[in-house]
């Protein structure tokens, strides 16, 4: 009994530090963008000075625009080129296919400053150039293999029978794909929808290779503006991405067991 | 409604010869089963009638629609999986409609016949449910529902009850059955259990390696099986080996066994006789021979196994062990270890070809 107790305390300590640890830094940027004290002093004194400054540095607003509309049009082709990939690789089989499977993964691990900088050199040979085109193409790139990887994992623990059993009773391929397939891979596509925002949203390396000034995402110019000397605005901009992030993500975890069975 | 016939349909996969051959007339209305062990291709001829897999070569025909190279969801079949495969994110409505949905039914006639189906498989009532709610016979239903639901011509199971515990297997023996009857749907049934070919259906083909062994209605392959496979495939038998005595076979130690049906075979080819263990008489040595014409042989009991309806004695002769099914009627049961006296009628007898 007593042994069980102490087991049962230390880890509930072991579930408060592991959450101390992710989400202190958060928590205390989050308090820092309201305090008046740009040089984090304490005492903490409530001010929404940054918030209302933050609405006039049009270049951070701008470059959020930027950030989100490339998030959006990357989650939207990734998801959509990716989940087709997908159904492809489970239902067909054919000359290279275990070839294409193997080189989907190294993307993922090749250091982003290499993918950046080949990136950067293959779009001027080529005539795009920089610029936020070229960052979409860029994040596609990088955000396609996350969500083939996870539809795919997805499709592993789906009954081929059902689709045959669809067949069965006359339904064409679209319509077995779209009535039975999709709505069993859906927290898939989801999941990897999620995973191609947040590379896309998060991506500071590529995005700054292949961005020019004036035009760029968030995260590049949050380096830019701290380069130049910090603003508690960082702090204010930072909050508000979190909240909306951290919303969305509860949400869909709400709505979509991830890997559920039912 | 319609039969379907499979003339010389062969199927290879790789080096690997799954269907050598086979031709089947399936009468309309028929329960036919198809019978056979693991990898004997009963699975694969069924998908050939479905239209999952086209012949090498052969034609396949529904209602004489030559039908060996259009796909599946073209050939107006119904069929019933293994392990059901009933859609998990629809109600079971939903996966009752899906047929008549794809086919795109005006919504209230969708309504009424799914009611009609549900009903035809006493689930009228759960049509709100979803399928991981309902227990494994249930689910049986449902996926019977759906297949028949739109109408088609053939009705394919693929070991539709093999999930099933051994009391609800009888039950849904005897519902399918009632069903199939109803609508008079021409039935193809893939099974390895031999007793639920025996029960449901109205021929059985055996199939081994690939090949058709026999064909025919379920008395005439237990009473005249054509082969040793088919002999004991198809229920249990003890088969004798020997040379052909013309009637009969003679055993390598000179004892001569009669046989009173089966193949005409010429005197000196080598030759099995099959006999079913519930026609073997069984008495303790010394009794005299009630019949003139009985088989005899003699043995004796190395083990009886008792199952309450009857009980089964194996019995040890000059190397081989035979078995005799008696059945409870309150005489005394003999010990393991007596010497026995074995008989049976020439009629009980099918001489068998060598295979």
């Amino acid at each position: 009994m007593m042994t069980t107790r102490i087991l049962e305390g230390l880890g509930r300590l072991y579930i408060f530090l592991l959450l101390a640890f992710l989400y202190l830094p958060i928590i205390i940027m989050a308090l820092m963008s309201f305090n008046v004290s740009p040089f984090y002093q304490l005492p903490f004194e409530w001010t929404t000075e940054w918030y209302a400054s933050l609405w006039q540095n049009d270049q951070l607003i701008s470059a959020t625009w930027n950030s989100l509309e490339i998030a959006i049009i990357t989650t939207i082709i990734s998801v959509v080129l990716g989940s087709a990939a997908s159904l492809a690789l489970y239902r067909y089989e054919f000359r290279g296919k275990k070839v294409l499977q193997a080189l989907l993964f190294p993307p993922i691990a090749i250091p982003w400053l290499i993918t950046g900088t080949a990136m950067l050199i293959f779009f001027f040979g080529v005539g795009i150039g920089r610029g936020l085109f070229a960052i979409l193409l860029g994040h596609v790139a990088l955000a396609l293999p996350y969500v083939i990887v996870v539809v795919s994992a997805r499709l592993q623990t789906f009954a081929p029978e059902l689709e045959e059993a669809a067949r069965s009773l006359g339904a064409n391929q679209w319509q077995v794909t779209m009535r039975v397939t999709l709505p069993w891979i859906m927290p898939g596509v989801i999941a990897g929808g999620l995973f191609a925002f947040a590379v896309s949203f998060d991506q500071f390396v590529v995005s700054y290779f292949l961005s020019t000034p004036g035009q760029t995402t968030l995260p590049v110019e949050i380096y830019a503006a701290i380069r130049k000397g910090f603003t508690p605005e960082i702090n204010a901009v930072s909050t508000i991405i979190i909240v909306v992030s951290m919303a969305l993500m509860l949400l869909t975890a709400r709505f979509f067991k991830f890997g559920g069975e039912k | 409604m319609a039969g379907v016939q499979v003339s010389n349909v062969s199927r290879s996969f790789g080096a690997h010869k799954a269907l050598d051959n086979v031709s089947i007339d399936f009468a309309d209305g028929g329960f036919y089963a198809l019978l056979g062990p693991s990898g004997s291709g009963k699975t694969t001829l069924l998908r050939q009638i479905a239209g999952f897999d086209f012949p090498d070569s052969g034609r396949i025909s529904i209602g004489g629609e030559s039908v060996e190279r259009v796909p599946v969801e073209k050939r107006r079949i119904g069929m019933v999986f293994q392990n059901y495969a009933l859609f998990p994110n629809m109600s079971v409505a939903d996966n009752v409609a899906f047929g008549l949905s794809v086919r795109g039914e005006a919504k209230a006639v969708i309504a009424a016949e799914v009611q009609r189906a549900l009903d035809l498989v006493q689930l009228g009532k759960l049509g709100g449910r979803r399928p991981h709610q309902l227990s494994g016979g249930q689910r049986q239903r449902v996926a019977l529902a759906r297949a028949i639901v739109t109408k088609p011509r053939v009705l394919l199971l693929d070991e539709p009850l093999g999930a099933l515990d051994k009391a609800l297997r009888v039950d849904m023996q005897i519902e399918l059955k009632r069903i199939q009857r109803e609508i008079g749907i021409t039935t193809i049934f893939v099974t390895h259990d031999q007793e639920e070919a025996l029960t449901m259906s109205d021929r059985i083909g055996i199939l081994r390696d690939g090949r058709l062994v026999q064909e025919g209605p379920p008395e005439e392959i237990y009473d005249r099986p054509k082969s040793e496979f088919a002999a004991t495939f198809l229920g249990d038998a003890n088969i004798f080996r020997g040379d052909s005595t013309g009637n009969g076979i003679r055993l390598p130690d000179g004892t001569a066994i009669a046989a009173g049906v089966g193949a005409a075979l010429a005197a000196g080819a080598k030759a099995s006789c099959a006999v079913r263990p519930e026609r073997i008489r069984i008495a303790t040595d010394g009794g005299a021979s009630d019949a003139t014409n009985a088989n005899m042989l003699k043995g004796q009991v190395s083990k009886r196994i008792f199952a309450g309806n009857n009980s089964t004695y194996f019995v040890e002769r000059a190397g081989q062990t035979l078995k005799v099914i008696v059945q409870n009627t309150g005489a005394d049961r003999l010990a393991e270890g007596q010497n026995v006296v074995l008989r049976w009628s020439p009629e009980s007898t099918v001489l068998i070809a060598a295979s």
